[in-house]
């Protein structure tokens, strides 16, 4: 075990303390500043079933690493998740709810800056797309549900203190499900770059139980997520449940109800699946912030009751809040990346070269492009995606899908499938026929990404993407991950 | 556990219910007691008829005080009703305090027994039948706020109402009194004593009504 990947680990374990600071008040925020549910108690609740979720259904995903992923040097994934981290932290100190996805997105804009990567665009309008939809969609969905819940209430003619205890009840419930979530989505980009370095081993409890080594890290994350929970997060939940106005608990219950309504409907691919192989209209999935969700929930209950109330400063200060998170994880990722190249003498970034050679120029051939359209390009080395799409954009008369097809075939990146490796992979998760194309490799080396993925399309169909469709997406979708895991896996450069 | 310690709760939620409600209906009945005290006194004078009403006043006072400060004690120690349980307790120690003006004012009439003159017993029993109906809208009305709170208004409009009426009564009782020549000044003096004893039932009630407005408020939003 190397002992710098332990020192690298502990930034993930920083990032998980501080989304569990700042994101249990998400679920459990509202019962908490009612005085429905005890800060100790919530807290623990919360821990258990945030590292419950991380360890159950958080590794099912574990291929799929999380956002920290496309940064691909181990020193850099540390600077990236640290300045995340560090970001969520200074909210978390303002009891400020903010999106640590968000967080995550801005450090590694930063880094994309600093190795002089393509910045996802689409990253961009995501993080200016959530501040507006998610608290928006939460306010409608909460005002609607708050408004069937108190007519139930009229028409039922409950006991206050039978409201109060059922009310109780259902808080418990929707936190330790939101908290299980929490735990399942986060842990991805809380522990996922360092799956391929984990310093643990598999073992098996009595034969019965298998606790894999992707398990064991990420109870480690789901342990840190759980300490942030009760050491940092009461000032944000406080923020959540009373500081931005005054909640009933049944105001408070529509609120962690709206906001996992929000998550499931508009964030959960497992619902457009469904509805798409039924042939039924899909709802867009949009991007959604739990935190924002939460905000926005509020806000509706709090408009619902005529805008008093509601304290409009605190509101302000929230809002500040997550403009700033992106940009101070950004900018402190940019800056720590630097300190580490330069005085620690880190490799923060792998530099991924470009080069139009022949089989490049025979396969967009074959794609349907011009022969004459990259003409003086050719042969010519890129040291980074920015030099090369610049070169391109000097170019005229190629359009953005001639561009982004160029950048994709162009791309250098040598990997070998090698007897060692191939044993990394394992065999439950591919199919067998993807298995046996697999192996059939065995030995042989691509200098490029596609070159591997039509390889093992060759071989076998079952590496063959589908029709692009709804129903189809999610199929893909997985198969692209499969292929990003053998990328890594295999890559020659380490 | 949670899951245990719920199924607790909702038994315990279902015990407090109860204690609530006996708590009102011990209040209502004082009131209908006290009724029967007063027509006992106004017609017969003091006796062991009144003095067997007194004594069941007592004991349901002393009984509905218990169940108050179990009440209390329950609420604050497992935290129920946090947002309301201040609202909770404000309603019931002023129910209490109704149903002390019921059992002091029958002390009253057992240790001062005044004598009240064949004239005014029409008026003294009015009076008392106003204060006695308004403690029950009120009890009706509270019963409404823990269960329904919507309807609140409803019951409360009726303990104003009958408020309203015993200050009528009250103010030509204490008139036809200091009208009266062949008194004396102290008789007078006695009995104007009792006939604000009286019409302070109702308005004590009239005051719980009017926090009680506030609380259903509360509640509403």
């Amino acid at each position: 075990m190397d002992i710098a990947v332990l020192i690298f680990l502990t930034s993930g374990l920083f990032l998980g303390w501080s989304l569990g600071a700042n994101d249990a008040a998400n679920v459990f925020g509202t019962a908490v500043g009612t005085r429905m549910i005890r800060f100790t108690t919530a807290a623990a609740i919360c821990g258990i079933f945030v590292i419950l979720g991380a360890v159950i259904s958080g590794a099912g995903a574990a291929h799929t690493l999380g956002r920290l992923g496309s940064v691909n040097a181990l020193a850099g994934s540390f600077m990236a998740a640290f300045s995340a981290g560090l970001a969520v932290y200074v909210m978390t100190k303002f009891g400020l709810p903010v999106s640590t996805t968000q967080a995550i997105v801005g450090a590694i804009i930063g880094w994309s800056l600093f190795s002089e990567t393509l910045t996802d665009t689409n990253a961009m309008t995501k993080i200016l797309a959530t501040w507006v939809v998610s608290p928006l969609l939460a306010a409608v969905i909460a005002i609607l549900l708050f408004k069937l819940v108190t007519r139930v209430l009229r028409i039922s003619k409950l006991h206050i203190l039978r409201t109060d205890a059922y009310t109780r009840l259902g808080l418990v419930f929707a936190g330790a499900f939101g908290a299980y979530s929490l735990g399942a989505n986060n842990i991805g980009n809380v522990m996922g770059v360092f799956i391929s370095s984990s310093p643990f081993t598999d073992f098996s409890i009595a034969g019965l139980v298998n606790f894999s080594s992707v398990q064991q890290l990420f109870l480690l994350g789901g342990l840190a997520i759980a300490v942030g929970v009760m050491t940092y997060s009461k000032r944000v939940m406080l923020t959540v449940g009373g500081g931005l106005m005054p909640l009933s608990p049944v105001a408070a219950w529509v609120v962690v109800m709206a906001h996992s309504i929000v998550l499931f409907l508009f964030a959960s691919q497992g619902l457009e699946r469904i509805l798409a192989s039924y042939g039924l209209p899909t709802i867009p999935l949009v991007p959604v912030s739990s935190s924002q969700a939460v905000i926005g929930a509020v806000l509706g209950i709090g408009l619902l009751k005529g805008g008093r109330g509601l304290r409009t400063r605190v509101l302000g200060v929230i809002g500040a809040g997550w403009v700033l998170t992106p940009i101070i994880a950004g900018v402190v990722c940019l800056v720590g990346l630097f300190v580490m190249q330069n005085v620690f003498n880190q490799q923060v970034y792998r530099p991924v070269a470009y080069q139009i050679s022949q089989p490049v120029i025979d396969r967009l051939a074959a794609a349907g492009m011009a022969p004459g359209a990259i003409s003086g390009l050719e042969g010519k080395r890129f040291a980074s995606a920015v030099r090369f799409k610049r070169a391109l954009d000097a170019k005229e008369g190629l359009g953005p899908e001639d561009k982004a097809r160029l950048i994709t075939y162009a791309e250098l990146d040598e990997m070998t499938v090698d007897a060692v490796r191939i044993g990394l992979v394992e065999t439950g998760w591919l199919t067998i026929g993807q298995t046996r194309a697999l192996r059939r490799l065995l030995g042989r080396t691509y200098p490029r990404k596609w070159m591997l993925a039509e390889a093992l399309i060759g071989e076998s169909a079952g590496w063959k993407p589908l029709a692009d469709s709804k129903v189809n997406k999610a199929y893909n979708k997985e198969l692209r991950g499969k292929l990003d895991f053998l990328y890594r896996t295999f890559r020659t450069a380490r | 556990m949670e899951l245990s310690r719920s199924m607790a709760l909702f038994r315990r939620t279902k015990a407090l219910e109860n204690e609530i409600d006996e708590f009102l209906d011990k209040l209502s009945e004082s009131a209908l007691v006290f009724r029967q005290a007063i027509e006992l006194y106004l017609t017969d004078g003091p006796g062991a008829g009144f003095d067997e009403k007194l004594r069941q006043v007592n004991a349901l006072e002393s009984r509905a005080d218990q169940l108050r400060r179990d009440i209390e004690t329950q609420l604050y120690a497992q935290t129920l009703i946090p947002e309301s349980r201040g609202d909770v307790l404000g309603l019931l120690e002023n129910l209490d305090s109704i149903l002390n003006l019921l059992e002091g004012t029958l002390w009253g009439f057992s240790i001062e027994t005044p004598d009240i003159p064949e004239e005014f017993v029409k008026d003294y029993s009015g009076l008392t039948e106003m204060a006695v109906l308004s403690v029950e809208a009120i009890v009706m009305a509270s019963r409404a706020f823990f269960r329904d709170h919507e309807t609140v208004g409803d019951h409360m409009y009726k303990v104003m109402f009958y408020e309203k009426e015993a200050d009528k009564v009250s103010t030509k009782l204490k008139r036809a009194i200091f009208g009266q020549a062949d008194l004396h000044l102290s008789q007078k003096m006695h009995l104007k004593s009792f006939t604000e004893h009286i019409d302070n039932v109702a308005d004590k009630a009239e005051d719980v009504a009017d926090r009680l407005s506030i609380y259903a408020i509360k509640r509403s939003i």
